[in-house]
Order: C-alpha cells, then structure tokens, then sequence
C-alpha cells in the first residue's frame, strides 16, 4: 500500500516490560515489535495493561523491568517523559489532557516547545531570533490545525471545542512535536460513525507521511481495519500478534474477550 | 493606527502628573501611599508568575521581599559599615532573591497544590525567624529592632531624600521616588507581558492547565517550574531593595505571613494570570484599607454624632467584608484573563497581523 515505507525495520522494540502496582501484576515481561512506518493496535479488555504500557513508553510511570530500543537507541524504562518526547514519542490521552484554559492555537504550540529554543533573554529582548521562531512556531500550529480539520478561529479555547475536535486538537499537539510514532490512547471512544470514519482516514494521512502509529482501542472493527498489525494484551501479558485476520481467529483473544464456550466454536470476533 | 498612541500618550501624561494632583487634591500622605501601592504592584506582579501563569501556589512570597530588603539595608547602612551604590546593591538584592527562589523551588518540585502551600508557607516563616533572631552569636540583622538609617536612594547626583525645585514644581522626597517605582513598575510590567506572550510563558501556563500532559509534550517541568520561583523572587528581591531605600529602616515584622497573603489576595483578587487584574488588584487593596481608615471615623461622627467602632479595626472588617464580596460574585476576580469573547470574533486578522508585524 505504501511501497515506500521502510516496513521492515524496527522502530520500536519492547522487551521483558515488567510494572507491579503493590501486588497487582499489571504488566509481565511484555515485548512488542514495530516496525517504521506501520499502524499497530494494541487491544485487551479492561485492565490487561494497555495504559500503563503507554505510560511506560511515555516516561510517566517507570518501569520494574525490562527496557525499549527506539529509533536505535536503548531505554530502560525510567526516562524522563520529556526525554522521550525529544526522542520523538509522542502521545494523546485516553481521557483527553488538552491545555483547557489556553486557545487551540496556544495548545498546539505548546507542542512545538521542544523544537523550539528562545529561553528568558528572547522574551525580554524580543530579537530576530526569538521573533523568527515565534512566527514559525506560530504557522507551524496554524497548518497543523487544518492539517487535522479543526477550522476555528485560533483564539476558541480548546475546552469550548466539541468532543471530536478536542481529540483532533491534542493529535495536532501531539504532532507538533515532529514525533516519530504517535501514540494515540483510545482516539475514537466516545465518537459517532462520521467521526470515527474520519479519524481514520487523518490517521491514514498521518501514517502516509512516515509517521508510526501506535493505537489503543475498544473498537475492534475499527481497529481491524486499520491496523497493519496488532497485538493483544490480557491481565498484563501479551497473548497473541500478529495481522488483523489471525487475531480475529484466535481461540485465546476470543477467551480473553467473549469466555469460553462449552462448545468449541468456529467464530472470530 | 493613531488611536493606541493616543492611549498611550494620555495615560502617560495622567502618569506624570498624578503625584502632583494627588499631592494638591488628598495631601502628600497619599503620593506616599500610591508609591508604596506600586511597590506592591510589582510583588504582585513576581506573584503572578508563580501563582497566575505556572499555578503554584506560594504563600511564603513574602520572604523574597525580606531578603531584597535586608539586602539593601545590609550593604547600605551603619549596619555592616557599607555604604555600596544603588546600581549594585538593587540588581545584587534581586539576584540573591532569584537564589532564594531556586533554593525554595528545588526541594519542592514533586509538591503541588496543599502541600506546595504549606511548604512555602514554612519558608517564608523561616526567612522571618531567621532575620528576627540573626543578632546572636554575631548581630547581622539586628534583630527584632530592625536595620534603620539605611542610606537614602541616589542616582547620580540626586538624592531622591531631598527636596528640589524645578520651574517651580516642589519635588519631594515622595515625588522623586514615584518617578522612580513608576521606572521599575514599568519595567516589571513590560517583563511580565513579554513573557506572557513566549515560550516560556506558554509553558508556564500549560504546567498549571496539566502537569502530565505538558510533559508529555516535552516541557521539562523541573526547570519551567524553577525558572517561575526564580523569576517570581527576582521581582521580589527588586521591590525589596526599594522598599528598604524608600523607608530607610526594616525590621522583620514587615515580612509576616499577613503580608504573603495580601500579595495573594492582590492577585487572586485581580484575576490571576492577568496582568490588567493584578494591576487593578494590587491599586485596589493598598488604596482600600487607607481609603476605610481616612473614611470610616469621620463616616461614624456624621452617622452617629461620635465614633463607635475603632476606625483601625472597622476598616480591617470592611477590607474583609469587601474581599468576600468579590470571591462571591466574581470568583475569577475582578477582571479574569479568558475574556476572549470580543477576540473571537476578530481573530484571523489578529493573527494574521501579529505574523506581519514579528
């Protein structure tokens, strides 16, 4: 589909990922494999560790074990979040975290802070330097705006943005980092059919420009057809890999979703 | 194009000669009281930044004001013998003020909210202690009885402690230090604003919207949060060394915890984040208790033919009533930085102008 697409190298690998809360074992000896440029979803029930993975890859939560290699260099999972952020890992939120009191224009650029470089002196002075970078900055947020399809005026202020839109602003936040996997936790919960269509084809945009995909989500059906690959996680441990097709097939993921069935079935979920 | 000059002009020109109206209209008592009203618009100012743009909330300020004003008095009295100029000991002033705010801003990184209060609560108790009980074993601080007969300010030639006579305008000591803080206020304000509007500011304020999410996007906190203590305590430390030139005496006591929250109350009052408001906030609050303690005696004699309540106290009564008033009906203070309503509708141009203008 994208033949220009590096598909074979690795971008990101996870190995052994271990993280307990007190006695709850909420990851076990994960590791994951994902390659340059690909949509790869990661799906289990409620619980299976979804979240703390990406809170782990984020720098938000550290981990007991276990490390990550991205982009060639080792992590071993207690990296400060903005560390990661420089790396290019970038995230949204499963609950979304905009900046609710600043505009869109001000939250996207945000996003641009450590791409950026004017410290205290550039403000005060205002030089060429600091003047350039803020214009930059500024047109950088702008087209990444109506890169994602929210035509607001830039002064809206993202808590008074509709539902769809808030989770549209915080992947243009999220972009403005120049991440190189994006990690969007849950983006289509709570959206209508319009909007969930929509995102897909964004995120397909995205994913055109080189951009990795990393995606958490509840629905399957859209996560079927938009993942290149995916794995399952299930009480903190990896249970299945692999293409859309094999997971829907398999008996385990169809345990950890639906229970077992007296009858041996033949169904995909 | 010729409308914000013309702004700008008449607001300048009401600066210039409102020491000398107000000296003519209320008495000279009042020019004083309007320098010490900026003095506590630029701790607001400082405040702001901590409070306002990066949401951590200080209620030991006060203590980087002691430590500009100590500063001061130290190197500029028969104190320690030193009589340094004024262009060294003020930037020298806010500078160990700055030191303080990292001092202070350090251990309390992990701290937000409750917690951060108290801790900054128990600092600016500590600076008090400290300078009240520095006169043992070795008299640094003099204690108690404070530090007086600290030099009067002089730039120059002049002494802003004599009077002078220029075209016949009398400049009094009150007069040539208005000039002076109406400098510095300046200053502080043009600081504030070009912050706002930068990097840093936006990262101050994403901070305070969502700790989590600003970092991340990349902003490390630790040292946005630093530079917010340090830039809040350099405004202090500046107000401090001209507070204690200003006086010419400090002792401990003007640094208690009451003053802490009157610089809050300033900003919470105002409309935090929001420079206007913390203007209107700190102008309000010094201008208020002075305006009751003039006001209400001679109120009471036309009222009732004798006072009955103790004018110090009613006005202190009064100042409190006014306070909850305002919190009730106008809980994001008086004059709240997201009233982008008008802005909304004019905003594409705005932007578009401000890219042309930069």
């Amino acid at each position: 589909m994208y033949p220009s697409l590096k598909h074979d190298t690795s971008l990101l690998e996870l190995s052994g990922i271990t993280k307990q809360f007190g006695g709850v074992s909420a990851l076990c000896e994960v590791s994951l494999h994902i390659r340059h440029g690909e949509i790869y979803g990661l799906i289990g029930p409620n619980g299976a560790g979804k979240t703390t993975l990406f809170n782990i890859l984020t720098g938000l939560y550290q981990a007991d074990r276990g490390q990550f290699t991205f982009n060639n260099i080792k992590y071993n999972g207690n990296s400060k979040p903005h560390v990661l952020a420089r790396a290019g890992i970038a995230r949204t939120f499963q609950n979304i975290r905009l900046f609710s009191n600043m505009t869109i224009l001000e939250n996207v650029m945000v996003g641009r802070h450590l791409r950026t470089h004017s410290g205290v002196w550039g403000a005060l002075t205002r030089n060429a330097t600091a003047r350039s970078e803020e214009k930059a900055t500024i047109e950088y947020a702008c087209s990444l705006l109506s890169y994602v399809g929210i035509n607001r005026p830039y002064q809206t202020l993202a808590k008074n943005l509709s539902y769809g839109e808030q989770r549209r602003l915080e992947i243009a936040r999220a972009l403005a980092t120049e991440p190189k996997i994006l990690a969007l936790d849950e983006p289509v919960a709570g959206m209508n059919a319009t909007e969930t269509a929509n995102l897909k084809e964004l995120l397909q945009t995205i994913r055109a420009k080189g951009i990795t995909i990393l995606l958490i989500e509840h629905d399957v059906k859209f996560i079927l057809n938009l993942c290149d690959r995916l794995a399952v996680l299930n009480h903190g441990k990896k249970i299945a890999e692999g293409q859309p097709e094999a997971i829907r097939c398999n008996p385990e993921v169809i345990e950890a979703y639906l229970g077992v069935d007296p009858v041996p079935p033949s169904r995909c979920i | 194009m010729i409308r914000p000059w013309l702004g700008i002009v008449i607001i300048a020109i009401v600066l210039m000669i409102l020491p000398f109206f107000t000296d003519a209209l209320f008495g000279r008592g009042w020019v004083r009281i309007i320098d010490f009203a900026m003095l506590y618009i630029m701790l607001a100012l400082g405040l702001n930044i901590v409070v306002g743009y990066a949401g951590l909330l200080d209620l030991g300020y006060i203590a980087f004001f002691a430590v500009g004003a100590y500063c001061y008095a130290l190197l500029n009295s028969p104190q320690l013998g030193l009589h340094l100029p004024f262009w060294i000991v003020l930037p020298l002033g806010a500078l160990l003020a700055c030191i303080f705010g990292v001092l202070l801003g350090a251990p309390t990184l992990r701290l937000r909210g409750d917690y951060l209060a108290i801790v900054t609560l128990g600092f600016g108790e500590i600076i008090r202690i400290f300078l009240n009980n520095l006169n043992a074993p070795i008299n640094i601080t003099n204690g108690p009885q404070g530090i007086s007969m600290i030099d009067p300010i002089h730039i120059g030639e002049i002494s802003l402690n004599k009077t002078y006579e220029i075209f016949g305008l009398v400049f009094s000591p009150v007069h040539l230090h208005y000039y002076l803080f109406l400098g510095f206020t300046l200053l502080v304000i043009v600081i504030s604003l070009r912050l706002q509007d930068s990097r840093i500011g936006r990262a101050w304020v994403a901070l305070r919207e969502d700790e989590i999410a600003a970092k991340a996007m990349g902003i490390s906190a630790a040292k946005i949060k630093l530079l917010a203590f340090a830039m809040g305590a350099t405004f202090g430390g500046l107000a401090g060394g001209l507070f204690a030139g200003f006086q010419g005496f400090v002792s401990p006591e003007s640094f208690s915890l009451t003053e802490s929250i009157t610089v809050l109350c300033m900003v919470v009052l105002g409309g935090m984040g929001n420079i206007r408001g913390v203007l209107l906030g700190g102008m309000l609050l010094v201008a208020l208790p002075e305006a009751l303690r003039h006001g209400s005696g001679p109120a009471q004699q036309l009222l009732f033919g004798k006072t009955l309540v103790d004018p110090e106290s009613l006005r202190m009564l009064l100042f409190g009533l006014t306070l909850i008033i305002v919190m009730l009906w106008k809980p994001a203070g008086l004059w709240p930085s997201n009233q982008r309503k008008s802005e909304l509708t004019a905003n594409t141009g705005t932007i578009a102008r401000a890219q042309q203008d930069s």
